[in-house]
């Protein structure tokens, strides 16, 4: 019997000891070769690309390092540069407050800073579930409570306007029973005749009786940021509803409701912002009774909310058309009439899977508050190409402005891009 | 006999009109037409009203009255002394001159963005993901005026370029980047010039019919004949023949350094090319997510199938994924270019002169006839949407998947 050793020259009798594996295959090497010089494309690619980040942070750092933060003009920044490459940052750190609040008078900043601070303890338990629900109690109050920090006046405005919101919910309550689409209706014009006729009179008798209010500010003071927040928060929670409104309509089969939404909302999405502020600076005063007055912040949240509804209409409907049939089937085979349906089985649906265009829309619908510069109203883009450029002592200053208002931006929107991805993951019930 | 399922009889009366659901619909229908139709006339006799006690009319005569203003860039001739009518006419070519060039190149962009975006060149995928996230995040308006002042404060003004010192010179002698536009060489077209451009359709059909007749070749019998060196040479040569022969008939006028400015040549306005780019960077980065999803939709086994077929990763995506994303990704870009032309009237922002600037800027406010002009200008944007949004959902319905 022959064995191994007799045919073959040498056998091993021991395994040996594992090596490690070649440096080519593991760590920073390894890396390297598959992520960035895989191919010999990919290989100038990478090289293509470490440039232009050269070129690109060789630009910007010893502009961001050099920067002079505390000058008076742009002629001492360049004194103070002497030469060198660097921002001049002190128009930020001298103009943020117009920057921020426009010509808000500046003894209330205190004021407006506290409506942003309480914005986001109102807006917490909508975004994070979490949250106890009392919180709610809040959010319904912020609107008003906003409303008295930021314009001042009597303090008994906007708790009537409370109290007319308080009145529609009970009519609505009482009319519940019978029909919930007759309710909304008839809570909303309970609301809307209180509002009108008797809010006046009433505020006028309080007034008298117990004066308790804030300095008031006009509307034109109101500027920078912060108007663009109150434009983007107010026209965004405004439209939701309305464009929820719309959307069943579109999904209706009543043809003539039908034929209004469709026309309405293909002709808002058919022409620019641009036209639908300028109706709202020169065109709206026309439609309204001889006489009327009302201020330019309103007419711009009123046309800005008709064009983000048409937006929301259209994310919701792609919503209601993914639903299945057989959910509006089952609705119905409940004995649920169309608004119960609607509410308990059909939207909830809907609204969960139009989420991310919901909050596509929300981020364009803010972007687009700077639009208003355009109609001459001071936000932050009004404020840097008016005011601020055509200043003597800021004259020129571009890149610092209008870096710090991108800046500014994309914190936000970023922000609120990532919380959509953190809410689809959160509702996601499906598993993947 | 009647079954026990049939309705019972009834005759109508009012009260169905509430409580039945067969008849509910038309009283709320006729309720709601009822309201939109005294809006309406609220609205209207508002109006009327208001004119009245301006002492103003709805009148469009305006129209044909002397405009008096300048338009720095134009496509057709223009002069002050032309009517209102006209100048919005050359508003409105602006327009589309920036929303056709801006929806090419934001459309180059897109696609070349978001195929990098899936790249496995860990460094171009990040790059582009950055790209993206800052272009979606920030206004359009915010990036128009950056782009602006790119091109007013990086670039040269047109006095370096002067006498023998100067500081800043031409691009190979014909292009010249300042900071008040881009110079570019105008192309003369002299006698003869007709016929060269005759031979070069000619030739560009003659491509078309080779990549036909190839595509033959290659599903009938599976025949591979080179399309690249023949189609390239019917390009080049035909053209570059008939130029010479007919004794180089098109020519091109430079742009030259005058006594104060360039003469000659062609300038195209710093706002058109500042509003230009940023449009079609911005517009870009949204097409650039929509052509990555519709690439992340196309199932990974066909590319593995293409793979194990034997194409290369070029192949790949051009005839395999590209075709498929392609029927993905037109329905939001659609709603991409609709944008980018609705956008295109922020060219208030940097004095580029469209349509919002002529008719809804310096004729509204000389003429102090707003109701008629931005009623026009609504007009003209709605029909544009409804034009490139018909024209794209019959593309869209051309490549759609053919289903039983």
């Amino acid at each position: 019997m022959s064995t191994h050793p007799d045919t073959a020259a040498f056998v091993r009798h021991d395994a040996l000891p594992p090596q490690d594996p070649p440096a080519s295959e593991v760590g920073m090497v390894h890396w390297l070769r598959v992520n960035l010089f895989s191919s010999i494309g990919h290989g100038i690619m990478t090289l293509v690309a470490l440039y232009c980040i050269y070129a690109l942070l060789a630009a910007v750092v010893p502009w961001l390092v050099n920067g002079v933060w505390d000058a008076d003009s742009i002629r001492q920044c360049r004194e103070k540069l002497d030469g060198a490459r660097g921002g001049c940052f002190a128009v930020i750190a001298e103009r943020w407050p117009q920057l921020l609040f426009g010509n808000y008078p500046s003894e209330h900043y205190d004021r407006a800073s506290l409506a942003f601070v309480l914005l986001f303890v109102a807006i917490a338990p909508v975004l994070f579930f979490d949250l106890p629900r009392k919180m709610l109690w809040f959010t319904g109050l912020f609107p008003f409570i906003a409303y008295w920090l930021i314009w001042g006046g009597s303090i008994w405005v906007p708790v009537l306007a409370l109290a007319g919101v308080v009145l529609g919910f009970f009519v609505y309550r009482a009319l519940a029973g019978r029909s919930f689409f007759g309710a909304i209706i008839a809570g909303i014009a309970a609301t809307m005749i209180f509002g009108f006729v008797m809010l006046g009179p009433i505020a006028g008798l309080l007034n008298s009786v117990l004066n308790i209010s804030l300095d008031p500010v006009e509307s034109r003071q109101i500027g920078g940021f912060m108007i663009n927040f109150i434009l983007g928060t107010t026209c965004i929670a405004l439209s939701l509803p309305l464009g929820i409104a719309l959307a069943l309509g579109r999904q209706s089969n009543l043809p003539i409701i039908k034929t209004i939404c469709v026309v309405f909302i293909e002709f808002i999405r058919g022409v620019p912002l641009i036209t639908l502020l300028f109706v709202a600076s020169v065109m709206l005063a026309y439609f309204l009774p001889p006489g009327t007055n009302f201020d330019l912040i309103l007419r711009v949240i009123i046309m800005i909310t008709l064009f983000a509804a048409a937006y929301m209409a259209e994310a919701i409907r792609g919503g209601l058309a993914a639903l299945p049939t057989g959910q509006y089937e089952a609705g119905a085979s409940l004995g649920l009439d169309y608004w119960q349906s609607m509410r308990l089985i059909i939207l909830p649906q809907a609204l969960k899977i139009s989420i991310p265009s919901i909050v596509n829309i929300a981020i364009g619908l803010f972007k687009d508050t700077t639009l208003v510069s355009i109609i001459s109203m001071f936000d932050m883009v009004g404020m840097i190409q008016g005011p601020i450029l055509s200043s003597t002592e800021w004259f020129g200053v571009y890149w610092e402005l209008l870096g710090f208002a991108a800046l500014l931006f994309f914190v936000f929107c970023y922000g609120i891009s990532q919380y959509s991805q953190y809410l689809e993951r959160k509702l996601a019930t499906d598993h993947h | 006999m009647s079954t026990l399922s049939e309705p019972p009889k009834q005759s109508f009366h009012m009260g169905m009109l509430l409580n039945d659901t067969r008849y509910r619909g038309y009283t709320f229908q006729f309720i709601a037409l009822l309201a939109l139709v005294a809006l309406f006339g609220w609205m209207v006799s508002n109006a009327v009203a208001n004119l009245a006690a301006l002492g103003q009319d709805i009148n469009f005569g305006f129209l044909s009255d002397q405009a008096g203003y300048d338009i720095n860039q134009q496509i057709i001739p223009y002069e002050s002394t032309d009517t209102h009518m006209r100048a919005a006419f050359v508003g409105v070519l602006n327009t589309l001159l920036v929303a056709v060039l801006g929806c090419i190149l934001a459309t180059i962009v897109g696609v070349v963005v978001g195929v990098l975006r899936l790249s496995n060149n860990w460094l171009i995928a990040r790059l582009m993901s950055v790209y993206v996230e800052i272009f979606r995040n920030v206004p359009v308006l915010i990036w128009i005026l950056i782009v602006f002042n790119v091109m007013a404060n990086a670039l040269p003004s047109p006095s370096t370029f002067r006498g023998d010192d100067a500081t800043a010179s031409m691009l190979l002698g014909a292009f010249a980047f300042t900071n008040s536009g881009v110079y570019l060489p105008l192309p003369l077209w002299l006698e003869g010039s007709i016929v060269v451009v005759g031979v070069f359709v000619v030739s560009l059909i003659a491509i078309w019919a080779l990549r036909r007749y190839a595509r033959h070749l290659l599903y009938s019998e599976g025949r591979v004949i080179p399309t690249l060196p023949i189609g390239l040479a019917l390009f080049v040569v035909p053209t570059l023949l008939a130029f010479f022969i007919m004794g180089r008939p098109i020519a091109l006028e430079y742009p030259e350094m005058g006594r104060f400015n360039f003469q000659n040549g062609i300038q195209v306005r710093g706002s058109f090319i500042a509003l230009w780019l940023a449009l079609s960077l911005y517009t870009g980065a949204f097409i650039a997510e929509n052509v990555r999803g519709a690439i992340q939709a196309v199932s990974k086994g066909q590319t593995e199938a293409a793979a194990s077929l034997g194409l290369r990763p070029g192949r790949i995506m051009s005839l395999v994924v590209l075709p498929q994303a392609l029927r993905v990704m037109i329905p939001p870009n659609i709603s991409q270019y609709l944008n980018l032309t609705k956008n295109s009237s922020l060219a208030a922002a940097v004095g580029y002169m469209d349509i919002t600037g002529t008719l809804g800027g310096v004729t509204l406010n000389q003429t102090g006839r707003s109701f008629e002009a931005i009623l026009l200008l609504m007009a003209f944007y709605l029909a544009i949407s409804l034009a490139i949004s018909g024209i794209m959902n019959l593309y869209n319905n051309s490549v759609k998947l053919k289903e039983r």
